[in-house]
């Protein structure tokens, strides 16, 4: 902030996409020297939020085959062989979509409907079951709806906690959160249940419940997804994001 | 010692029907595709396409030529969803081994290992074992006791890799950041079709990169084509990124006429031409 405008602006409210940048970087935190594997746009900018602030140790790529710092400087080499050798050591927490997810984090996306001949066949298991049972697993939903956040997934692609608990793959399963436009979520309801943890400001519980095909476990009263530093959204407006690109991922 | 120079024609003539075929590459980068074409002109069909899925597997779909599919996922990268392959699969006209990425990369170091399989902590839990139903799962011996799924060797009869550079000897160079798994579709094969953007003598190849990108050797070589801009539409970078307004123009046009304008030629030639041609008109 300069102290020579003659006419200071009104700070611009915080939007909702910024909320999920944010809600996206927290999923990050205390992560240590691992990789953050984002996919999709909000996931990424929280990415670089958080190396940028709390968790500078983060390594990222270029989405080809390369480790890269924020400015772009190549600092590793990471083809998907090896990229899949991070997967299955650990050292990474990827932050996946999710055509549908269920209350015990199930994920999907695959295909909908019969898998033997799909109503929409969509991209494919990919790497969503070797990435679940090795390294932590967060996703991303960015339009909340009870076409995503179904009672039954018709592929489980992402293996759930209930799933893995039941085929005994529990040793490094971990799913830490689910963010959606809505709010965020994490599996500390019951048996490891899907439970609203925050909700982003401007959004109310009956509007999750109404856009939720199953009931997540609520304790108390809900909080509100945390604001962001005036520090943090300089950074996103003016260095991670300046195109406002989130604004088309999040459009509330 | 042997030139294994060949054309795409004359590798077609050692494929046939009913074939297991692994097509090296990952979604829309790097794929043999005028081997693919090739394999359009034929008569060759029922085929086990083995793949990273991109385009290779939309085109072999859409004509019909697939009669089972081993993949982790179709995708044409920039556009998320492999059209053909969505058509086909949403019209039930193959057989799906849908598998796991880890599963898929270890089923391919099992097969050029000469192993029966190989044990992942992958796919315990999720539906790939409910589709899968012939996948095993094994015991570590060891104090641990773990139960991990046993991979199935991802053999293969041929396999299809484009590169940047090769000799007619059959050794082969990537000059892109990624080998993608072209060298485990060689050696896991029987036997191994190399395309390349140029046929360079041996002595060229260290001149063009480090030692480490030759990435295919020669003993598990077959034949070598030269073929440039053979992965088009893919990339094949640094000598070319994807043709994003080609691939847009593939996956938003109908089967029959896309086939009809630029894959009915009697070669390869026929399509680089009408590709040229088309971009010409975009001007």
């Amino acid at each position: 902030m300069t102290t020579t405008d003659a006419t200071p602006t009104a700070p611009r409210a915080v939007s909702r996409a910024e909320y999920c940048v944010i809600a996206c970087a927290e999923a990050w935190r205390d992560n240590g020297e691992v990789l953050a594997s984002p996919m999709g746009l909000v996931p990424s900018f929280g990415a670089r939020l958080a190396k940028r602030t709390f968790s500078p140790d983060l390594l990222l790529t270029d989405g080809e085959a390369m480790l890269v710092g924020l400015d772009g400087t190549a600092e590793g080499w990471l083809p998907y062989r090896r990229h899949l050798t991070m997967v299955t050591g650990g050292r990474r927490h990827v932050m996946m979509g999710a055509s549908q997810i269920d209350r015990f984090g199930n994920q999907n996306i695959s295909c909908i409907g019969d898998w033997e001949r799909p109503a929409r066949q969509l991209l494919g298991v990919r790497g969503a079951p070797v990435n679940t049972l090795n390294n932590p697993v967060s996703y991303w939903v960015p339009k909340h709806s009870k076409r995503v956040f179904v009672e039954r997934v018709d592929m489980v692609s992402g293996v759930g906690y209930d799933r893995a608990e039941a085929a005994g793959v529990t040793r490094f399963h971990r799913l830490p959160r689910v963010v959606s436009d809505l709010g965020v979520f994490d599996f500390a309801g019951p048996g490891h249940s899907m439970r609203l943890a925050s909700l982003h400001p401007g959004v109310t519980v009956e509007d999750v419940l109404a856009a939720t095909g199953f009931e997540p476990a609520i304790t108390g009263e809900v909080p509100y997804t945390r604001e962001p530093t005036a520090g943090e959204l300089r950074l996103i407006r003016e260095v991670i994001d300046p195109q406002g690109l989130r604004d088309r991922e999040v459009r509330v | 010692m042997t030139d294994k120079s060949m054309t795409p024609e004359e590798v077609v003539g050692q494929l046939h029907s009913g074939m297991t075929v692994g097509i090296g590459g990952w979604g829309s980068r790097r794929k043999p595709m005028a081997l693919v074409r090739a394999l359009l002109r034929s008569e060759i069909t029922d085929l086990t396409v083995i793949s990273y899925g991109g385009p290779d597997v939309g085109l072999l779909a859409a004509a019909g030529r697939i009669r089972r599919l081993v993949a982790p996922f179709a995708t044409l990268d920039s556009i998320p969803l492999e059209p053909h392959f969505r058509a086909a699969r949403e019209r039930a006209a193959f057989t799906l081994t849908e598998l796991d990425e880890a599963m898929f990369m270890w089923g391919l170091h099992a097969a050029a290992n000469r192993l029966p399989f190989l044990p992942v902590r992958a796919g315990l839990g999720s539906d790939v074992m409910r589709v899968n139903p012939e996948l095993r799962t094994v015991l570590s011996p060891y104090d641990d006791g773990e139960e991990l799924v046993a991979v199935p060797a991802l053999r293969m009869d041929a396999a299809l890799v484009h590169l940047n550079r090769a000799d007619r000897l059959g050794n082969a160079q990537y000059l892109g950041p990624d080998p993608y798994f072209d060298d485990l579709f060689c050696e896991a094969a029987d036997a191994a079709y190399v395309s390349c953007e140029q046929l360079v003598e041996t002595a060229e190849l260290t001149k063009s990169g480090p030692p480490q990108s030759l990435l295919v050797s020669r003993h598990s070589v077959t034949g070598v084509v030269e073929t440039p801009n053979g992965a088009h539409f893919t990339s094949c970078v640094p000598d070319y990124d994807r043709d994003e307004a080609f691939q847009k123009l593939y996956a938003a046009t109908p089967w029959d006429e896309f086939s009809a304008r630029f894959l009915s030629g009697a070669g390869e030639h026929d399509y680089q031409l009408a590709v040229r041609t088309w971009h010409e008109e975009q001007q």
